[in-house]
């Protein structure tokens, strides 16, 4: 069972680029791993790290200045490969929500079945968190997933966002889809037999 | 009531709708590979699960496999962990492995369609993005994350929302030297790296009806590099002969009565996608990218276009792309010297992929200045290429086969394009160091990956 979800305030890391894809989240060179663990210290890597894996001062995630488990990223955030890798090391470096005004599909579906909430703003709820950010890197944010609000609590601006039901349901009860999915085996059986 | 192609297969596989959730949907064939699989095998174990329906899951590793010595061990230990842990997984849950060695490896997306596992109105996963390939045969496949590949061996089936329905029709008559890999790059270049997110999109019109079915996997294959969910193309009577003979593909009897259910697997006249895009083949010139997303393209002959300025968020992306390929806005990339060729991958490693390459580069020689990779996706591709002779022509010219597997497309293994040179690739990613930490990657279809071999810089192929 995973940590289960409710309301999160903290504090977040931006990163203002667009069309981040899943090989910049984690190269393909750190999937060789057969367990789910570690990935987070590969997250961003070619962005964090110099070729001799000294870390790039400029890059937001070695700037001490922000800090939080809010990513607040440019819109089309994890396009490209399919890779869990990219969500388990979301997740792994401590990032609970990743905030964004478009997500690729399959990420998307990756980042709620680790219990990594995606909100989906608005464009002008985005520019505007990112310029609260930029002013004040304390700025805090409010995620409450049973009201399915986001706040930017120095603008005092919120937002609603979709989850599907069933989705929302998991996340705050620690489920996951393979219980359901063992759950409905007649189901699947009878499915079967219907189409012979 | 009309349907599309798409509603009509992902229709008759919903074994449950979830209120206000996703579907529950039956899924007819598994494929896995050694990347995305272990923590999958890893979580069935660790609940006491078995696979459900192992026969429904066939399993290649081509990720991390070498290209050359593929009859000796894995030099890299974490490679061939991965590779190893999948035989052990496929041995002890009892599915199909064609693993190192076996005739039938190579790329899955390669070996599904070769061997008849890829077949009209299935529906069809992969942990893996490009699993859309299959999509030429009349298929609902797309990628999924490991969590939703562990989600299959336990139940065969998968939660997924309903994606939207997007029909791109192309129509017109192909210029010379326009290849399949050229139309895809077009669409995506018109449509943005994310312009079909939340669809699944079905090709249709004369220009795509007109394409071989290999031709029909290299553009089913990119769907995804404009983020659409999958790709897919009604099947017809090129489709059923590619099928037919095939080892899995049904006989007999079968086969007639599959033919028969297969031949109502289209959109109806009057059905309604969400949205529709039209496309005149006349437009399209052989592409080439200059960014580093697949949608940053350009006809080989243009110049590098500005961001669009109204996009104050894109133009940093925008900006910072073009750095890291040390390109500027205007230029014309045409004539630029290149340093590596890679022929090969899901999208651009079949058999015509090789031919067109062949019949270009016959009677010519490499630049000296080139360094050319050239991986068939599967042994079968490779005995096909020795079978017609290809071999001997790409050997005169210059060029050496290596073995099948993803290799440079993704650079897992060895074959890593060095930081800061430039590769033309007929691969589907140009994304940072997608093949090699700095590399910088050109995508392009097969001949004017030939063309370029050929001259040492960027090549039109109509212009030798």
């Amino acid at each position: 069972m995973k940590e289960k979800f409710n309301i999160i305030t903290s504090t977040c890391i931006p990163l203002p680029m667009e069309n981040v894809d899943t090989d910049q989240i984690i190269p393909a060179r750190f999937l060789k791993a057969t367990s789910r663990e570690g990935f987070g210290d590969n997250l961003f890597r070619d962005w964090r790290y110099d070729k001799d894996g000294k870390p790039i001062e400029t890059f937001v995630l070695n700037d001490p200045t922000y800090s939080g488990c809010i990513l607040v990223a440019g819109k089309n955030f994890g396009s490209g490969s399919s890779r869990e890798h990219a969500a388990w090391a979301i997740a792994d470096y401590g990032f609970r929500v990743v905030v964004s005004s478009f997500f690729a599909d399959i990420h998307k579906n990756n980042e709620l079945n680790n219990f990594v909430l995606p909100v989906v703003v608005s464009e002008g709820f985005l520019a505007e968190l990112f310029n609260t950010i930029g002013v004040n890197p304390k700025a805090e944010v409010i995620v409450n997933l049973p009201e399915q609000t986001i706040t930017n609590r120095e603008t005092g601006h919120s937002e609603t966002f979709d989850i599907n039901p069933y989705k929302k349901h998991c996340l705050m009860n620690g489920l996951d889809d393979i219980e359901f999915l063992l759950s409905k085996k007649n189901d699947i059986e009878a499915y079967e037999a219907g189409r012979k | 009531m009309a349907n599309t192609l798409f509603d009509k297969i992902w229709d008759a596989h919903v074994v449950n709708l979830i209120d206000g959730g996703p579907t529950q949907l039956y899924i007819d064939r598994h494929y896995c590979h050694e990347v995305t699989s272990p923590q999958a095998f890893d979580g069935l174990r660790q609940r006491g699960l078995k696979v459900f329906r192992p026969e429904k899951t066939f399993c290649s590793p081509d990720h991390n496999i070498p290209t050359l010595n593929q009859d000796k061990p894995i030099s890299d230990p974490v490679s061939r962990n991965q590779v190893e842990t999948l035989t052990r997984n496929a041995n002890e849950f009892g599915v199909t492995l064609y693993g190192l060695g076996h005739k039938k490896n190579g790329i899955i997306h390669v070996i599904g369609p070769e061997n008849g596992l890829t077949l009209p109105g299935y529906t069809i996963v992969c942990g893996d993005s490009h699993t859309s390939t299959h999509g030429a045969f009349g298929a609902v496949a797309f990628g999924i994350g490991t969590s939703e590949v562990e989600m299959v061996l336990a139940s065969q089936c998968i939660l997924q929302p309903k994606p939207k329905t997007m029909r791109i029709n192309v129509n017109g008559k192909l210029r010379n030297g326009v290849t399949a890999k050229d139309i895809a790059l077009y669409i995506i270049a018109k449509m943005t790296t994310g312009g079909a997110t939340g669809y699944f999109v079905e090709y249709a019109g004369e220009t795509i009806r007109n394409l071989s079915m290999e031709e029909r996997m290299t553009v089913c294959n990119l769907s995804i590099e404009m983020g659409a969910r999958g790709g897919m193309i009604a099947p017809d009577e090129i489709t059923f002969a590619y099928c037919k003979g095939r080892e899995f593909a049904p006989k007999g009897e079968e086969w007639e009565k599959a033919v028969a259910y297969w031949r109502t697997l289209k959109s109806d006249e009057d059905a309604v996608f969400d949205k529709e895009i039209n496309f005149d083949a006349a437009d399209i010139e052989p592409r080439i990218t200059f960014g580093t997303n697949p949608g940053m393209g350009m006809g080989i002959g243009e110049s590098i276009p500005a961001p669009d300025p109204e996009d104050e968020a894109g133009k940093i992306s925008y900006a910072k792309s073009l750095e890291y390929m040390g390109f500027e806005v205007g230029q014309k990339l045409e004539g630029h010297p290149i340093d590596y060729v890679f022929l090969g991958s899901c999208t651009n490693g079949r058999i015509e992929d090789f031919r067109a390459f062949a019949n270009f580069v016959k009677g010519k020689k490499k630049a000296d200045n080139v360094t050319a990779w050239l991986v068939p996706g599967s042994w079968m591709v490779t005995d096909q290429i020795k079978a017609e002779g290809l071999d001997k022509i790409l050997a005169e010219a210059g060029f050496e086969l290596r073995q099948p597997g993803c290799s440079a497309c993704l650079a897992m293994n060895e074959d890593k394009i060095p930081s800061g040179k430039l590769a033309v690739s007929t691969s589907n990613r140009n994304f940072e160091g997608r093949q090699g930490p700095g590399s910088r990657t050109i995508l392009a279809g097969p001949l004017v990956a030939a063309a370029s071999a050929i001259t040492g810089i960027l090549t039109d192929p109509r212009k030798i």
